[in-house]
């Protein structure tokens, strides 16, 4: 190599160098992609931390400017990195408002007095099952069973039925993901922990396969590869809205079942916000028809403040017979997880 | 030569142990928190077994890059391969892949793949130009002069090539193995559970800072032995070099199909294979439209952050580097080790205790720019500490006490002899980091101004909301860009 190429080399480093460096001094951001942000929005905007993905959320969170009267900054991320994150921030946290994937994240800044008392009348819009006194939940998914009616006439009525032999080899799961995991938990707080232990050596025994997500689970069912999946139900209606028509059905157990936990995403606002009034009109909008409407049809999740209705095609929101069971208790997870690993699931 | 150290040389050394050390601090604090579930999470059977399954990944990912590293090296460097430039260029090219890009790119292809020997695949394609860019610039400097001594002696040219290539092949399956235990997305795509997955659930599952802390020691303890491993098997050689050698290349001659096919194998798996499948998204998902301002602003900020981090990286590696190779004794080594014992730590760790530092101490530059600089810095120092260390020691000290004996103060023969002859060695560093740099992602997603988004996390984004077709343009220009650097260090070796 050269000199005159080396020399080349590091003349690009120092432009781009030169770059950043203007980009920090100026001690802004870069300008937003999503353009729901204005860098230089500065102290005073209202600030999220969004474990849910920015694709799917944006549009309803570009609205916040208007429902709140201040700007927004959108920080996006993994939930739960993101809640370990705000636990690591503590008091300084610049968060707001932390816009969870699932409960348990929630629960878990609960459970440290991150988060400040949600107005009783934005509480009352959502059923007791689906929220806390400092966070409620705003769209819902139900745990189901997608099977390949090619292969299987009659689907499982639950979740305890996959460990017959009759079923070997047949079934998937993703132990690694979170929804799962909220399952198994669910599974632990309803039947004991004996029982689930039971029940996750039985499924191993019976040779389940293991993928790492839904959708996967639900591609290799389609495909013809696997008979029976567990999975959240939205992923069937949005590939199916995508695609138009695909060969899996799903089955929402009967019963009170484990397998159909409802599960749900929410919103909790941190006591250290400085904009109270904002992070209040925030929950509302995220709460209101038109926020409720959007979940519904666009990301095909349970809308679950009163009087707004699922979209068409899914079974109502109050005819599921899932089970009945605390959500903030889904945040012992720490115990699922060592259950998980101590039957070898992951 | 364990002359004392100049404060020219100490200082920043000192400041870049200090910012190595950092997470090590941070998890120590967090793993004392509550001593009795650090010490159940150390003594539970999982840990050790998930321990075995990292070790036994880094071990068999590491073989695998010193064959198929220190082969393309000593085809491209010592024989008369047709083609041998172009081929060189291709060897150091998979540095622009993300390896979570090529997971994804073979398991979608290969559903079957996944598992150990899938992330063996993904890791070594990714990973064998550690090894190969540090032997190949190590064999085009041996004396053949030692060969030829070694044939008239009936010995053999493997036995004494070998030989000196030990310790440039070692610093560079250090390297391998250290981000072998660190990574976690392209195993977690190839579903292959490790330690770094561990530590991930337990963040992700448990919410629970205790255990990750307790395993991100336990890494920190492993990669220390990795290192002292090392530093045993490189020894203390000076390998200095007196003038070019005059380079005679082996012939291939009958061997010619076949050793075009081995090369041309690891080129297409490692390069071409990603391209072609990207390629294919590309062009099955352009209906779904390029935010072209989007692309342009996560393109800026790649460029400007990955180029601070690189250059801040080597200024903290400038010194390191030089203590490493011209200073003996407790402190210099100290100042070495202390660059790698974070170096397996995954992206999250080392994000969450810069975050714990900053909002204790920096609060102002707190999800600002400069501090995903420095996490860049701590990130890569070794990568660039090393190949710092090994341009220094292949300019011949005695230059240096010819400019002391002239009167050149310590700092001025550093700065007037040592580092001009390093600079090679100090920019091809740079841009190793500069390109790694580019592909963050865990650290990024943590640590970025709100609302700011760098070519890797476009593409998680993208891809979190399972539209491969809309991440391939930030896939493809990613892969381009880091390409350039990728292709001048290939090229500076062949």
């Amino acid at each position: 190599m050269s000199l005159r190429r080396l020399l080349a080399a590091a003349s690009i480093l120092l432009v781009s160098a030169t770059a950043a460096a203007c980009g920090s001094s100026s001690g802004t951001a870069e300008p937003a992609a999503s353009g729901s942000a204005k860098p230089d929005a500065g102290a005073d905007a209202l600030v999220v931390y969004s474990g849910r993905n920015e694709k799917l959320v944006s549009p309803l969170l570009d609205k916040l400017k208007a429902a709140t009267g201040r700007d927004v900054q959108v920080r996006y991320g993994d939930s739960a990195e993101l809640a370990a994150q705000i636990l690591e921030e503590g008091e300084r946290t610049r968060a707001d408002l932390f816009f969870s994937q699932d409960a348990g994240a929630l629960g878990a800044l609960s459970k440290q007095g991150l988060l400040a008392p949600v107005a009783q009348p934005s509480l009352d819009k959502v059923s007791e099952k689906y929220r806390g006194t400092d966070w409620v939940g705003v769209s819902g998914r139900s745990r189901v069973l997608v099977y390949d009616p090619r292969a299987v006439q009659t689907p499982p009525k639950s979740v305890f039925e996959l460990t017959d032999a009759k079923w070997r080899g047949k079934v998937a799961w993703a132990p690694t993901n979170a929804s799962f995991q909220a399952f198994v938990t669910g599974l632990r707080v309803l039947k004991g922990d004996a029982a689930a232990k039971d029940w996750l050596d039985g499924m191993k025994a019976n040779e389940t396969q293991t993928f790492k997500s839904n959708a996967e689970i639900l591609d290799a069912v389609d495909a013809g590869k696997i008979q029976v999946g567990l999975i959240n139900h939205y992923y069937w209606y949005a590939k199916t809205a995508e695609k138009g028509s695909i060969p899996s059905k799903l089955a929402f157990l009967p019963g009170g079942d484990p397998g159909a936990l409802v599960n749900v995403a929410g919103v909790g606002v941190l006591k250290t916000t400085k904009h109270a009034e904002a992070a209040q009109k925030a929950v509302d909008y995220l709460l209101s028809a038109d926020a409720q409407q959007y979940f519904a049809k666009t990301t095909k999740e349970y809308p679950l403040a009163a009087g707004v209705e699922a979209d068409q095609g899914l079974p109502k929101l109050d005819t599921l017979t899932g089970p009945a069971i605390d959500l903030a208790k889904l945040e012992s997870l720490e115990q699922t997880l060592k259950l998980l690993q101590d039957t070898g699931v992951v | 030569m364990s002359r004392r150290v100049p404060p020219a040389l100490l200082v920043p050394a000192l400041v870049a142990t200090a910012l190595s050390l950092a997470p090590v601090a941070y998890l120590v604090v967090r793993a004392a928190e509550r001593p009795d579930a650090a010490l159940g999470v150390l003594l539970r059977p999982r840990t050790a077994e998930l321990a075995l399954r990292s070790l036994g990944l880094a071990a068999t990912v590491t073989a695998a890059c010193l064959v198929v590293g220190v082969s393309l090296a000593w085809l491209v460097v010592r024989t008369d391969l047709p083609g041998r430039r172009v081929w060189g260029a291709l060897a150091a090219l998979p540095l622009a892949v993300p390896s979570y890009v090529a997971a994804y790119t073979w398991i979608a292809a290969f559903p079957d793949i996944s598992g150990f020997w899938g992330s063996v695949l993904v890791l070594t394609l990714c990973t064998y130009p550690y090894v190969y860019l540090p032997v190949a610039a190590a064999l085009s400097r041996l004396d053949p002069a030692l060969e030829e001594v070694s044939l008239s002696l009936g010995r053999g040219r493997a036995a004494v090539v070998l030989r000196q290539l030990r310790p440039s092949a070692a610093a560079g399956a250090l390297l391998v193995a250290m981000y072998a235990l660190a990574e976690f997305g392209a195993v977690s795509i190839m579903r292959f559970d490790v330690f770094t997955t561990q530590i991930y659930t337990s963040y992700r599952a448990a919410f629970d800072r205790t255990p990750a802390a307790v395993l991100g020691l336990v890494l920190v303890v492993v990669t220390f032995v990795v290192v002292l491993a090392e530093a045993r098997t490189r020894g203390r050689a000076a390998y200095a070099l007196r003038g070019t050698p005059a380079r005679r290349r082996v012939a291939v001659r009958t061997w010619k199909a076949p050793v075009l096919a081995w090369a041309g194998l690891v080129a297409a798996l490692a390069v071409g294979f990603p391209l072609v499948s990207i390629g294919f998204w590309l062009v099955t998902g352009t209906s779904r439209g390029l935010d072209l301002d989007t692309l342009a602003s996560a393109t800026a900020a790649t460029l400007g952050v990955s180029g601070a981090g690189a250059l801040l990286t080597a200024a903290l590696a400038v010194p390191v580097g030089v203590l490493a190779a011209r200073h003996r004794g407790g402190l210099a080594r100290f100042v070495e080790r202390a660059a790698y014992v974070a170096h397996a730590l995954p992206g999250i760790v080392i994000a969450l205790s810069l975050v714990f530092f900053a909002v204790r101490y920096a609060y102002p530059i707190y999800q600002q720019w400069p501090l995903l600089v420095l996490a860049y810095a701590v990130l890569f120092l070794p990568a660039a500490v090393g190949a710092v260390r090994a341009s220094v020691l292949q300019s011949p000290p005695v230059l240096e006490e010819v400019a002391r004996s002239l009167g050149q103060s310590a700092t001025g023969a550093l700065r007037r002899v040592t580092l001009p002859l390093a600079l090679p060695g100090v920019l091809a560093g740079t841009a190793l980091v500069f390109l790694t740099a580019m592909k963050e992602l865990p650290a990024t997603l943590l640590l970025r101004p709100t609302g700011a988004d760098t070519l890797a996390t476009r593409l998680w984004t993208e891809t979190g909301s399972g539209s491969y077709a809309a991440a391939a343009p930030y896939a493809a220009l990613l892969m381009v860009l880091a390409a350039v650097p990728g292709f001048m260090l290939g090229r500076r070796e062949t």
